[in-house]
């Protein structure tokens, strides 16, 4: 058949009934400052990769608790684990190990 | 020299404390209810922030002291203020039930109402049955009884913050102030009665301004788990399970998102009772144009103070207050009071 070029648009809505929070879960059983995360945004500000890149702490973790692997999965390599967001962050989070679970989970449910 | 008389109404917490400081001060004073019981909104509540505080306990303790001075603090239930005359000394007071009362001032402890949430319709109150108000879920809490329409134990909750505040579309603007941290009160409350729950809070921001309610919000998260989304809910629907389906931004994500609940509280504002505007006209005291509350004199050192002379304002009446605030500002506008009587 011809090919018109047309198609049809995934929603762009997040739906979270049908979200995965086990990330969220494990991430926070292991690091239980995670939940701690008040989406002020000092981590993006201070971050040097995000300076060259679209890397994003605090969307990052918002995704995860929205459900979110894909962009995750997509963006969590940029980190160059340099620390600089946990000097920073008011409220206490390892967010260092916060990357290191993300990219320990992801690699486990081979989604990259 | 005779006593000094002050009519206070309303007998909420203002109304009660103010009496009892007047009281104290060995005034005659004239408590006046329009229920048949004393407490206005604090005895419809379970227990209050940021402490859990059994709101019966504040309630019981109040109405204790009220009755133990039966000698200066009459309360008069059942009625309302209809008219003041002035006179050359101080003024005559006009209740509903044709009472008339000589007074020396006059305080207005009027209180507040809840915004009534079914104006918001697209947010489904008197629509869906398990779609509630924070009022609601809170006599909930007082009858231990936390449940669907249908029996069922709740699974999934999600709380709406500022219903009828910072809203132009039903005409008012201002934020209610107690809202966000009684949201983050009973998203808590839900969780120490079902652990296994998944609670939503929609905020705009979140305004915890006061003492302990950072600490609340830190432990909604760290203990509880509860899943804070920045975005105002658009619109409610109904899946074809029956459950309540709700839509909203997430503005930290920029992206729009879907989820359904069994149950949906919506935090309702306060607004200026609905006497208010009769009174205002009545006793030449002007509401305010921001917020339809009572306006006082200024905001600093005449805060109790109406613009007509002898009559006092305190608590809600003035603008949204938490129940802390209250008390204070009655303790306040009875040492107003005793200033004005004194020179």
């Amino acid at each position: 058949m011809k090919d018109f070029g047309f198609g049809i648009k995934q929603s762009g809505v997040m739906d979270l009934d049908k979200a995965d929070f086990t990330l969220l879960h494990e991430i926070a059983e292991a690091e239980p400052s995670a939940r701690h995360c008040i989406s002020c945004g000092t981590c993006t500000a201070t971050c040097s990769a995000g300076k060259y890149t679209g890397f994003n702490l605090r969307r990052l973790q918002l995704l995860i608790r929205r459900g979110e692997l894909q962009e995750v999965a997509s963006r969590i390599s940029e980190c160059m684990l340099c620390g600089k967001c946990q000097w920073a962050c008011p409220k206490g989070v390892n967010t260092r190990h916060i990357v290191m679970l993300i990219n320990q989970k992801l690699h486990a449910r081979k989604i990259s | 020299m005779k006593k000094a008389v002050i009519v206070i109404i309303g007998g909420g917490p203002a109304g009660m404390e103010a009496a009892l400081c007047l009281a104290a001060r060995n005034y005659k004073v004239y408590l006046v209810e329009k229920t048949n019981a004393l407490g206005g909104h604090l005895s419809q509540w379970d227990r209050l922030f940021p402490k859990q505080t059994p709101a019966h306990d504040v309630l019981s303790d109040m109405t204790g002291k009220i009755r133990a001075h039966d000698d200066q603090i009459e309360v008069i239930y059942g009625t309302e203020l209809l008219s003041v005359k002035r006179r050359i000394r101080g003024m005559e007071v006009l209740l509903a039930n044709h009472t008339t009362l000589q007074a020396d001032a006059l305080l207005l402890a009027c209180g507040f109402d809840l915004f009534r949430a079914e104006r918001k319709e697209e947010y489904g109150y008197g629509i869906y049955e398990d779609v509630l108000t924070s009022a609601d879920l809170e006599r909930k809490f007082k009858d231990k009884k936390v449940l669907c329409h249908d029996g069922r134990e709740p699974k999934k909750i999600a709380f709406v913050h500022c219903v009828g505040s910072r809203d132009e579309k039903v005409d008012n603007t201002y934020c209610s102030k107690v809202c966000c941290v009684t949201a983050v009160k009973q998203a808590c409350e839900i969780k120490e009665l079902y652990p296994e729950a998944e609670v939503y809070n929609l905020y705009m921001d979140l305004r915890m301004f006061d003492r302990y309610f950072e600490q609340m919000y830190h432990k909604a998260q760290s203990q509880y788990g509860i899943n804070f989304v920045r975005g105002r809910l658009s619109e409610v629907s109904e899946t074809a399970e029956g459950k309540i389906q709700i839509k909203t931004e997430d503005t930290l994500l920029g992206k729009p998102m879907k989820l359904s609940v069994d149950m949906l509280v919506l935090m309702a504002g306060m607004q200026a009772c609905e006497s208010a505007q009769r009174l205002s006209e009545g006793l030449d005291v002007p509401l305010s144009l921001a917020d339809h509350f009572f306006e006082t004199k200024d905001l600093f050192l005449h805060g109790n103070h109406t613009r007509t002379k002898g009559i006092f304002a305190a608590g809600a009446c003035t603008g949204p207050k938490s129940l802390p605030d209250t008390l204070h500002d009655a303790r306040s506008a009875a040492e107003s009071i005793h200033r004005y009587l004194a020179d």
